[in-house]
């Protein structure tokens, strides 16, 4: 019983790192030497990203769709009860649409902070390589040229 | 030789599902695998694309093809539990789970919480897996059996077994490699035959023959037509469940949806992780083309059914309505013997005078709109698909659970790739012989259980395995602790409103408590682990390791633990 006090401040810490991805108290790099700063960095980016697409979705998915439906469903668009076509076509469109947006944020934020994965298949590095030769006139090396050897 | 006289509907029906048969087995042959990987994960090489509609073929079962429009047109507005529920939990598994589960690549649900926590949180795992799975599974079956007796006119044993054979067959060969490039092509059959009748029922009614755009006229006049017949508005809410419980339940179907096992492991076979989070997108779009049609089909055929049948002698009811009356799934019960039908409802409403399956609402659509029977023909195939892509999703939880966590993770952990895969072979006939036999003798329960399975994925993987991704100081003690609590107090609460008429706590419905056990689960967890010893250095390695998309796994514990752990 006596070690549930100290473990619930740290329990707050730790929340806190799930939440926003900070690590106060007990720094992400203390005693975690295997984990970078860059490393932290993109769990932070990732999860300042989630925080808000996961409040969207709620706002929709329960807020309007299901919380505030009666009120929004006095008013009527071509026929349809706004909060009633929230329920039923809006909010699917915008859980789709967010999907989307994380996906593509994602590619950004690997990007930036350099744990993307190639998986460009054929076509598409032939058609990059095309644009690319368009816009700066020189034809730039195949990647399997570049390494040559291997 | 007797000689058999098909109906036209029978005939095309019958060609469809030879046709889509056909494919199948030829895709099964095409794809046979040869490595315990091709076996499980389809050597994780499926491009986005079709991985995402290889989820929306495995998700989307014989209940949202045939059942869920016609659930919907009876509820009206709370209907939407399903539309949210059903579609909102891809967005936690996009952002939650599916890439972190995909970095980490290996071959079951128990495989990550076994790696993450312990061997008894892995065997609780499997326990749970293999329950969800299979009360899941046997309605799948059934689905079959009852689209079969349907429309080709043989028992329902009869197609049980035809279903057990074709599913057994490509599941077999081609493991989660032919169950995918199966399931691509389940996608498109299912959601033409889906599409085509609301289309053509959508520019019967409205004046756009686009559902989703002209279903919102279509609906005031639904709403007239139900004040006039006695019933509350179609789009007024909650009539027929309170606010709070449309709230929970919808929570639960989303928290559930992204706990389910065969649903989880469909990312595990993607190219990398950014193809797990495009597949989450494409996989959702795919399922928003018949989600959002869906609405639509339940206001057209509510429509089409009051007009059918109100303010006027019941003598004068419409073929359609007598067909499905010969069939069983219609009944009119003239309580004031004055020949119209005064009340309507479902099957399980006693006091309505007609009583209508909510089943025949999509199944009748061609019918109602006059279309010629290859179209007929071809809904029974989208059924078939349905229901045969999400059974074998689910054998192949159920197969790696037995052939995969049991044997080879538990008793046998020097077995050969061969032995391996012929465990996972061996899992799939056990697995499919266990399903046939619940969908020719279900369970007296087992209706109302699939339902309840959401609830079970919700209070028992969902919180574990995000937490076990998100919080690194997640002990094995508070998982199985979480896990445990929250599924026992889920089932026994389902169990004693159900079955021993116990009285709703606060009008929570059975379907609704998995949010509840959701949350138990959680503050469990997190209790639980707060007083016991925070995880090994290396659980903490493996949580880093799937976080990053593109991490090594450490190399710096390698002194230490010299032994490869792979």
């Amino acid at each position: 019983m006596v070690s549930i006090a100290p473990a619930i401040v740290v329990g707050f810490e730790q929340l806190e790192e799930v939440l926003v991805g900070t690590n106060p108290g007990r720094g992400a790099a203390e005693g975690r030497k295997d984990v970078s700063a860059q490393a932290v960095g993109y769990w932070k980016a990732n999860r300042r990203l989630q925080l808000t697409l996961l409040a969207i979705w709620a706002i929709f998915g329960f807020g309007i769709s299901i919380l505030l439906a009666e009120p929004l469903n006095e008013i009527v668009i071509g026929g349809f009860p706004v909060g009633f076509w929230f329920a039923q076509q809006g909010s699917i469109v915008v859980f789709v649409i967010l999907i989307f947006i994380y996906a593509m944020t994602m590619d950004r934020i690997d990007h930036e902070y350099g744990v993307q994965q190639e998986e460009l298949g054929a076509a598409r590095r032939r058609l990059q390589r095309r644009m690319q030769r368009r816009t700066t006139g020189e034809t730039p090396l195949e990647p399997e040229d570049r390494e040559g050897g291997r | 030789m007797t000689v058999i006289a098909l109906t036209a509907i029978q005939t095309w029906a019958l060609i469809f599902a030879v046709i889509s048969f056909s494919i199948y087995i030829g895709i099964a042959i095409y794809t046979r695998v040869k490595t315990t990987s091709g076996f499980y994960v389809a050597d994780q090489n499926i491009p986005a694309v079709a991985n995402g509609a290889a989820i929306a073929a495995d998700w989307m079962s014989a209940a949202s093809f045939i059942s869920m429009a016609g659930l919907i047109a009876f509820l009206g507005f709370d209907g939407s539990i399903y539309l949210l529920g059903w579609t909102g939990g891809y967005v936690l598994l996009a952002l939650l789970l599916a890439p972190y589960l995909r970095k980490y690549g290996k071959y079951t649900v128990p495989d990550f919480v076994g790696d993450r926590y312990s061997e008894i949180a892995r065997l609780v795992a499997v326990l749970a897996a293999i329950f969800i799975s299979f009360t899941y599974v046997a309605g799948q079956m059934r689905g079959v059996g009852i689209v079969f007796s349907r429309f080709l006119d043989v028992t329902l044993t009869v197609g049980v077994i035809i279903g057990m054979v074709i599913v057994f067959t490509y599941a077999v060969l081609g493991g989660m490699k032919g169950i995918t490039w199966t399931q691509v092509t389940q996608y498109t059959i299912l959601i033409i035959a889906y599409l085509i009748p609301a289309w053509a029922i959508a520019a019967e009614l409205g004046d756009f023959p686009v559902p989703q755009v002209s279903f919102g006229e279509v609906a005031s006049e639904l709403n007239g037509l139900q004040r006039d017949f006695g019933l509350t508005e179609y789009t007024q809410a909650f009539t027929a469940r309170p606010m709070q419980d449309v709230f929970l339940v919808t929570l639960a179907l989303m928290a559930g949806t992204a706990g389910l096992p065969h649903v989880i492991i469909r990312f595990y076979t993607t190219k990398t992780v950014r193809a797990a989070r495009y597949s989450a997108g494409w996989a959702l779009l795919f399922i928003a083309l018949l989600y959002t049609t869906a609405p639509a089909v339940a206001v057209f055929a509510k429509t089409n059914l009051i007009q059918d049948v109100a303010n006027q002698s019941y003598a004068e009811r419409p073929d359609w309505i007598r067909n499905w009356e010969d069939v069983g799934l219609v009944t009119f019960n003239d309580r004031n013997d004055n020949g119209a039908v005064d009340s309507l409802g479902t099957t399980t409403d006693t006091d309505v005078e007609l009583q209508v399956d909510p089943d025949i609402m999509v199944l009748a659509n061609p019918e109602i709109a006059g279309l010629p029977a290859p179209v007929i023909g071809l809904v029974a195939a989208g059924g078939l698909a349905a229901a045969l892509s999400t059974a074998a999703g689910l054998l192949l939880v159920i197969a790696g659970a037995v052939g995969h966590d049991l044997y080879y993770r538990r008793f046998r952990p020097a077995a050969t790739d061969r032995e391996r895969l012929r465990a996972g072979r061996v899992g799939v006939l056990l697995a499919v012989l266990a399903a046939g036999y619940f969908g020719v003798n279900p369970p007296a329960f087992v209706g109302q259980v699939v339902a309840f399975a959401f609830g079970l994925a919700a209070s028992s993987f969902f919180p574990v395995i995000v937490l076990g991704i998100f919080w690194r100081r997640t002990t094995a003690a508070g998982a199985v602790a979480g896990m445990l609590t929250g599924i026992t107090l889920t089932a026994l609460y389902m169990y004693f409103t159900i079955f021993e008429d116990m009285e709703y706590w606060l009008g929570v419905s059975p379907e609704g408590v998995g949010a509840i056990g959701m949350v138990i689960n959680f503050a469990v967890t997190i209790a639980v682990s707060l007083v016991t010893k925070e995880p090994s250095q290396e659980v903490q390695d493996l949580v880093e390791e799937v976080r990053h998309p593109r991490i090594a796994p450490p190399a710096a514990p390698a002194a230490s633990t010299a032994a490869p752990s792979e």
